[in-house]
């Protein structure tokens, strides 16, 4: 039985899904973010539009990564959810308000302004609250006895806040360059106007952040001071990213700002976990102590390895079918 | 006055499970009834049934968006709400809600968009597989989730070391000796919650005489149905009690109120059950019923509330009632579906007003019964989570304060009421609008490409001074 470790095998599916669920939700939350900003109400109608086909596609992978977490990684559930219990109400607030919003803003007039508000503002929101979960995990959470018993608002620090506004920056940035790619016209040249700045934005945030880690968690310091040398190639890679971002905007290449930006997030989570492996739960629990049962972990991962598959292929398929430029006036309903 | 956590996460969780059953209940019954119309319409070619099929599909659409939504929310409340309990039972909990939402997913993924956007576009026989699809999917999903509830009333396959389920057999635990009732019971309360809401818009259109043709065979069929599907739900009501008294005998005394052990129990009609008292007051019963109905003999025993202690004994009026609300409507529904059987013989389903307007006053009727069931059985557990082994109190989350859970607590009250305030208006008026006429139907390539998302295959604009070019 014990042929392969699957503790490691559901940490790979979880991380797995974490990543698709940051960076396909992420540019859609992104776009909220950007809403109230935009130039006119074509622009917005554009930028609704080039995501209404995938955006719940998208959301499906919070939810298979809450039900996975449960199942495979429970004391990450009972331990996460509680100590940020407001921030998970308002995140769940935020998602289902702009889900209403996709749905609704294109079947009404009269009420148009107000799907709006609830688009901008859920996602604002729930971009907030999932990057101050971010913030909130490189801090720790006091843990007894397998059971969270700190406070309501323990996550609520100005670090987290940091990471809270960071992981906005960072959304739009995304949002931004999906749209460079998706639009044409006075849409995209506002698209290209915005994406340095955020582009800028996001790598001081992120520099903040860096400095700021090692000295509040001694284990990060000693992770990234010493011996292993060779994971200095992931900030490298993610700042080598963010440097073709940047000329890819100023030769007004389409494809290549998007491709770059999920670039800077793979490297920066890759460059998380390596300063935190193998603690889930900070500061003391590993993927293994917070792990179910191996019997759980299997009876599980056989429906995963028959699903996983078929929701990529799906979601791929999805891209296909809506790939191209979203003009003005056209496209959805 | 203290804010108890405890009470606030409990009607926290009543108040989101609630809301998010209505949805479901509904669309598994309906993605059958669909599935029997594509079926229907393959066979016959008759474009009654495909008109049937696409109006019914589009109401689909929107009520499992509203499903899926309220859906997200229950899948983090075990965590922050609940997380000892989550911690100790996720070695059997955590795969079962896995599967359920694997399940949903994988249906959505494989062959919901076929079923909503397809038509025109896939071979029938292609269209009619995805329907049928999408019925079995609802089931299984259901499986799961009436697996992993039935669990929590009757746990069996696991023992419990150190406050934590560790699963000894997984057949054991899944089939545990409450699923199979329950599973039925449900099963068929949601082929009734369907049955009654498409017989009662059905007959809305009749008595407007909208597609009269259309609108007359669904109503036909739905009345056999309701005939046997009725009647059907009683017995199997029955064989849940008996599993329940062999299983949870304080759940079901209290259904009864009947607070000491005794023979020739009768079934009380009316009583206000006194808990502090520890009996009834105002009671007014058929002598010998419940010994009848309960053990099948007339002076049979059935033990009593009292054999539990106070402090574990459910809430008897909350049980009691909703007991007496659930059967209430039980037998009305089986009432008109045998009056619909006199109007048939007679000849005179189709243009009997008072009927008709009598069907169309029973759509929530099924609502209300699923709703009044599930508060009987699960306000029937407590004080238990896990029945006999673990309780709501030992379950909570030890950080949770009171003030978080009110807070929480009024936020989806709030954010629910804003939602489906509009979702259901928006319900509505895609029910109003009926059946599009053959000439609007949207059969063009174009359309293909338009997303593949629940709602949007309804195209009901939301308010009335809409673009036109736009919806």
């Amino acid at each position: 039985m014990e042929m392969f470790d699957l503790t490691l095998v559901w940490a790979f599916i979880i991380g797995f899904g974490i990543m698709m669920y940051v960076l396909m939700d992420g540019f859609d939350l992104g776009l909220g973010i950007l809403y109230p900003f935009a130039p006119d109400e074509d622009a917005r109608d554009v930028m609704m539009n080039s995501v209404a086909p995938i955006w719940d596609g998208n959301e499906t992978w919070l939810v298979l990564g809450g039900a996975g977490l449960l199942g495979a990684f429970p004391l990450v559930y009972s331990v996460f959810l509680p100590a940020l219990y407001i921030g998970v109400f308002l995140m769940l607030a935020g998602l289902i308000f702009r889900g209403v919003a996709f749905e609704f803003r294109f079947k009404s007039r009269r009420n148009r302004r107000w799907w709006n508000r609830a688009f901008c503002w859920g996602s604002a929101i729930a971009a907030f609250a999932q990057g101050a979960v971010v913030g909130a995990y490189i801090q720790g959470f006091p843990v007894e006895n397998f059971a969270y018993v700190g406070g309501a608002f323990d996550w609520l620090t100005p670090f987290s806040v940091l990471t809270g506004l960071g992981l906005m920056a960072g959304y739009a940035l995304l949002g931004a360059t999906w749209l460079i790619l998706k639009s044409e016209g006075h849409v995209q040249d506002w698209a290209y106007k915005i994406t340095p700045m955020l582009l800028a934005l996001v790598l001081f945030v992120f520099a903040v952040i860096s400095l700021w880690t090692p000295f509040i968690n001694p284990l990060v310091w000693e992770r990234w001071f010493g011996n292993i040398q060779l994971i200095w190639i992931f900030p490298v890679s993610a700042l080598l990213c963010a440097f073709v971002v940047f000329r890819s905007v100023q030769k007004r290449r389409e494809g290549v700002p998007f491709l770059a930006t999920i670039g800077i997030y793979v490297f920066t989570y890759l460059g998380l976990i390596v300063s935190k492996w193998p603690v889930i739960v900070p500061p003391d629990y590993t993927l293994w102590d917070a792990a179910s049962s191996p019997e759980s972990q299997l009876f599980l991962l056989v429906g995963m390895v028959f699903v996983i598959p078929i929701i990529l292929t799906y979601t791929a398929w999805t891209y296909w079918v809506f790939r191209g430029k979203v003009r003005v006036g056209e496209g959805y309903h | 006055m203290e804010l108890d956590p405890l009470v606030l996460s409990r009607l926290q969780f009543a108040f989101v499970v609630s809301f998010h059953a209505i949805f479901p209940v509904f669309t598994i019954g309906l993605a059958s009834y669909i599935a029997l119309l594509h079926g229907l319409f393959f066979k016959t070619k008759n474009p009654a049934w495909d008109r049937l099929s696409l109006f019914w599909t589009k109401v689909f659409a929107v009520v499992f968006g509203m499903g899926v939504v309220s859906g997200i929310v229950m899948s983090f409340q075990f965590g922050t709400n609940w997380s000892n309990f989550s911690q100790a039972s996720s070695n059997f909990l955590g795969p079962m809600l896995s599967y359920e939402v694997v399940t949903a997913f994988f249906l959505e993924a494989a062959f919901l968009g076929v079923l909503l956007f397809g038509r025109g576009k896939v071979p029938q026989g292609v269209h009619l597989f995805a329907a049928i699809m999408v019925a079995v999917g609802t089931f299984i999903s259901s499986f799961w989730i009436l697996s992993a509830n039935s669990w929590l009333h009757t746990p069996a396959g696991v023992e419990l070391i150190d406050f934590r389920f560790h699963v000894t057999s997984w057949s054991e635990a899944i089939f545990n000796p409450s699923f199979p009732y329950r599973f039925m019971h449900m099963a068929v309360a949601s082929f009734l919650t369907g049955g009654f809401v498409v017989a009662g818009v059905s007959a809305w259109f009749l008595l407007r005489d909208r597609d009269p043709e259309a609108n007359r065979r669904a109503l036909s069929m739905c009345l056999w149905l309701l005939l046997f599907l009725a009647p059907t739900q009683a017995v199997i009501g029955d064989f849940h009690g008996i599993n329940t008294l062999e299983h949870q005998p304080t759940k079901v005394a209290a259904m009864e109120g009947h607070w000491e052990t005794s023979g020739n129990v009768p079934l009380l009609l009316f009583a206000i059950p006194d808990q502090e008292a520890q009996t009834n007051r105002f009671e007014l019963g058929i002598p010998n019923l419940a010994s009848i109905i309960l053990t099948h003999s007339i002076d049979g025993e059935v033990p009593g509330i009292s054999e539990a202690a106070p402090e574990e004994q459910p809430p008897v009026l909350i049980v009691f009632w909703g007991f007496r609300v659930m059967v209430g409507i039980g037998l009305l529904m089986i009432a008109v579906a045998l009056t619909g059987l006199v109007l048939r013989l007679k000849g005179r389903i189709y243009d009997k007003r008072l009927f008709l307007k009598g069907l169309t006053a029973m759509i929530p009727m099924p609502f209300v019964a699923v709703l009044a069931g599930w508060i009987v059985t699960e306000s029937g557990r407590a004080p238990w989570l896990v029945y006999g082994m673990m309780t709501h109190a030992e379950g909570l989350t030890p950080s949770l304060t009171g003030p978080m859970a009110l807070f929480t607590l009024i936020g989806y009250v709030l954010v629910y009421a804003v939602v489906f305030y509009a979702g259901i208006y928006y319900l509505t008026r895609v029910v109003r609008n009926g059946m599009l006429p053959e000439e609007e139907r949207d059969t063009t390539d174009e359309n293909f490409k338009r997303p593949m998302r629940p709602m949007s295959a309804a195209h009901t604009p939301f308010d009335d001074d809409v673009d036109p070019v736009r919806s």
